[in-house]
């Protein structure tokens, strides 16, 4: 009995050491990796740090979209109707990416405050829109009830 | 008329559920035969009464009945049969259907192949289950009847998600649901045996083949949807970690935990109530899941449908089966008595190693899964948990797993000599190495931990196979002795073998495709040139051309290597009018070793298409290593213990204290 007594706790001891350095692994990769939402206000107001990968989210402006000539690079603005985010992003957009539609785009933000997208998020139906970007919307006071009635994207002082 | 018979036959088998929840908890508890029995006859009735409902709902679906809300939601007539199908699970309403179909398929195969079981237990298995059913047809009944007909039916449908179009997704909710839900009947085994109070061998080799079954279906399942976002989702990955994938990969890491640890109590009796604990967290998991991608809160191609009151219902009865369960492990547990005792170095010692490492693997990724949630409803921001965060905890938590899933199986029970193990290990470590150094080299890749990982594959493939060798005594014995060795060795052995060389592969696949993957982006027009990896991709042409029920713009690559053409692939952009959608389909040449990979975006003639080129090497092993894995369980399932079944009540007891190992 004295023999399994002490295997238990061994065991107990194995599992609490790896329960500590599970818990350490992702507090170490929480601290790295947690990838916060701004909204094009929150970037104007420069509340944002530079170079740490962000997610960012709002509606495409109107007319702001720009393909580079002769590149897969993409210029276009996020804007909450309140302030607009100028990004650049290389590749192919997801499909229902367009103008007056909501995106949520995963990027840094340089020290001219331009963004650059990694990873432009897709979006699964037209009736759907982010809830990054509702709650974006609603911090700039854009938002109006009744779900699919977007601001005016064609706003934003930028 | 049709679809009121699947309404009805569901309401039938919600009463009938109701009985086979409480008479037969009750018969097995005042000893009374017959109470007991009825489990038996409810469990095989309630399953046809769901596959009734679910033949209404098909049937509904392939006869384009569009006075049944759900169809005219989900389904259009012009969509190809196959969809039309498969568009009854590809709705909110239809897979819970699914989801009760199968939880009552688990139920009716136990009523029926589970003759040997101890009358009382099967009778408090199936009552379980049956509660587990009767909540499930409940909250079907209540808020999603997939049968509500509409006063004035649309001329037509409004379709299915065109992502959704695709015949990876149309199966892969079939087999994922056979695992998720076939995870159950592990649970409902594991309550019942806390109600019995009684755990041993004997209990571990039932609850074994129906834990393997559902891993087998979970494994596939998993697979078909990695394989489906790789080529449908046109990002050129396989996973994503998304919090929908995660939700399906934690009741895997659990199960497998489960696999193992089950050994350890047949073989051994002890880890007993880690067992049972592990069961309960297992389907725990899964219900987490399905509340997780049910109920709206997190939003991707699986959130069909957000109600509030639907997430509550299954936050409701998330909480009552976990608590419940939970509660009762509270207090059964202590009276399990484990006889039992090991020493670390042991094949015991090397399955509960895996054990910690499988469930402290699992529990990272519910952190990561659960914590932006968490932070949303403390409104303390918006937060999201990416890749970077479960590759850095997940990968080291799987490292020491897979080191010592190839040292386990050389290892003896009770007590084990490690040295002697390595011994017969040294071609694994050699190979190993040299891989590690290899790669060094030649890849060209950065970093160390690129090359541990494919060392690590080729540690996983040369051990495992090392070890059929050192079982059949290869080369040490004449060729016919090893010969008759291997058809003496038993079917779950093989088993073993064939699913640890499936994680190989997978790992290699995982690697090439992450690590060694090649990728381009740029604007291309027809006639133009770009190089990838040795490969010659060519832009022939754009073409414009109609699918059944959609619209598609077609760009033709031509691959060559040193001038020599060998293959050409097409790439998508397909619009569906009736949906609104527009989906990308990948262009993808395979040789087995390695795919290119061809998507194409938005473009015109003038200014060129923007296209993103990948050459992944080893990615099909991936989906090549799942099917590998379940195989392995397959094989195991056809093993004549358990085909013939554990020894009768009788020889219960004698088996149940450390019995005798046949040594395997």
């Amino acid at each position: 009995m004295r023999s399994r007594k002490r295997q238990r706790l061994w065991i107990a001891c194995i599992g609490l050491i790896l329960l500590g350095a599970a818990t350490a692994l992702a507090l170490n990769a929480f601290e790295d990796n947690l990838v916060f939402f701004h909204g094009p206000s929150d970037i104007a107001a420069g509340k944002v740090e530079q170079g740490r990968l962000i997610r960012i989210g709002g509606l495409v402006q109107e007319n702001s979209v720009n393909k580079i000539a002769n590149t897969a690079k993409i210029e276009f603005r996020i804007t909450d109707g309140v302030a607009a985010t100028p990004v650049v992003f290389e590749g192919i957009l997801p499909d229902l990416f367009r103008e007056g539609q909501g995106v949520v785009a995963n990027g840094r933000l340089d020290a001219n405050g331009l963004f650059t997208a990694s990873e432009i998020l897709a979006k699964h139906d037209e009736n759907y829109m982010p809830p990054e970007v509702v709650e974006a919307l609603k911090k700039s006071g854009q938002w109006k009830m009744g779900g699919g009635a977007a601001p005016n994207a064609a706003g934003g002082n930028s | 008329m049709i679809a009121e018979i699947g309404h009805f036959a569901l309401i039938a088998a919600f009463l009938l559920a109701g009985l086979q929840a409480t008479v037969p908890l009750y018969g097995a508890h005042k000893g009374d035969r017959g109470m007991m029995e009825l489990a038996r006859s409810t469990a095989v009735g309630q399953f046809a009464l769901v596959l009734l409902a679910f033949a209404a709902l098909v049937n509904a679906f392939v006869t384009s009945d569009f006075s049944v809300l759900n169809v005219a939601q989900n389904s259009h007539s012009t969509k190809p049969m196959l969809y039309k199908i498969s568009g009854a699970w590809g709705n909110h309403e239809g897979s819970l259907l699914l989801w009760a179909l199968i939880l009552s398929l688990f139920g009716a195969m136990v009523a029926c192949f589970g003759r040997n079981l101890p009358p009382s237990l099967r009778a408090r298995t199936l009552a379980i289950q049956g509660m587990i059913a009767l909540g499930f047809l409940a909250f079907m009944l209540f808020t999603s009847n997939p049968f509500d007909r509409i006063l004035a039916p649309p001329s037509d449908g409004a379709g299915l998600n065109p992502l959704l179009q695709d015949p990876g997704l149309a199966f892969h909710p079939p087999f994922l649901y056979f695992g998720y839900v076939g995870l159950s009947i592990s649970f409902s085994f594991a309550v019942a045996a806390l109600i019995e109070g009684k755990v041993d061998a004997a209990w571990a080799r039932w609850v074994r083949p129906w834990t393997l079954a559902a891993w087998c279906g979970l494994t596939v399942g998993i697979g078909l949807g990695s394989w489906w976002a790789y080529y449908e989702l046109g990002w050129g990955g396989f996973w994503f970690w998304d919090p929908v994938e995660n939700a399906s990969f934690m009741p895997w890491l659990a199960a497998t935990a489960l696999l193992h640890s089950a050994i350890v109590v047949e073989k051994r009796d002890a880890l007993k109530s880690w067992t049972i604990l592990l069961a309960i967290v297992a389907f725990s998991m899964s219900l987490l899941g399905t509340f997780l991608v049910r109920s709206g809160v997190l939003t991707s191609v699986h959130a069909f449908a957000t109600d509030p009151e639907r997430g509550v219902f299954i936050l409701a009865l998330l909480a009552v089966t976990v608590g419940g369960s939970l509660t009762l492990f509270a207090i059964r547990a202590p009276k399990l008595q484990t006889t039992g005792v090991f020493q670390p170095i042991s094949r015991e010692g090397a399955l509960l190693l895996n054990n910690l490492f499988l469930s402290a693997a699992a529990a990272t990724v519910l952190l990561g899964t659960l914590y932006p949630l968490f932070l949303d409803v403390l409104d303390a921001g918006k937060v999201s948990v990416g890749p970077p965060f479960f590759n850095a905890t997940f990968g080291p938590l799987m490292a020491p797993v897979l080191g010592a899933m190839v040292i386990g199986p050389f290892l003896s029970w009770k007590r084990a000599d490690f040295r002697q193990a390595m011994q017969k290990l040294w071609l694994g470590v050699a190979a190993a190495v040299t891989a590690i150094v290899l790669v060094l080299i030649l890849s060209g890749v950065e970093g160390i931990l690129p090359a541990v990982g494919v060392g690590a594959a080729v540690w996983i493939i040369c051990g495992t196979l090392l070890e059929l060798a050192d079982r059949v005594k290869l080369a040490r014995v004449p060729l016919s002795e090893s010969w008759r060795r291997a058809r003496r060795t038993p079917r779950a052995a093989y088993g073993m073998t064939v699913a640890h060389l499936g994680v190989g592969l997978v790992v290699a696949g995982v690697l090439g495709a992450t690590v060694f993957k090649t990728e381009s982006i740029q604007n291309m027009k027809p006639g133009d040139v770009v190089d990838v990896a040795g490969y010659t991709f060519t832009l022939d042409r754009v073409e414009r051309l109609n699918g059944p029920n959609y619209q598609a713009e077609r760009a033709v690559f031509r691959i060559s290597t040193d001038g020599e053409q060998f293959a050409t692939v097409n790439a998508e952009r397909r619009a569906y009018p009736v949906e609104g959608d527009t989906t990308t389909e990948a262009g993808i040449h395979t040789t087995w070793v390695a795919d290119l990979y061809a998507v194409v975006g938005e473009g015109n003639p003038r200014d060129g298409w923007t296209t993103r080129i990948y050459h992944n090497p080893l990615v099909p092993w991936i989906w090549l290593g799942t099917i590998v894995m379940s195989l392995g369980g397959v094989i195991s399932l056809t093993d004549r213990r358990l085909r013939i079944g554990a020894p009768s009540r009788r020889r219960a007891p004698t088996s149940g204290s450390s019995s005798p190992a046949p040594a395997e």
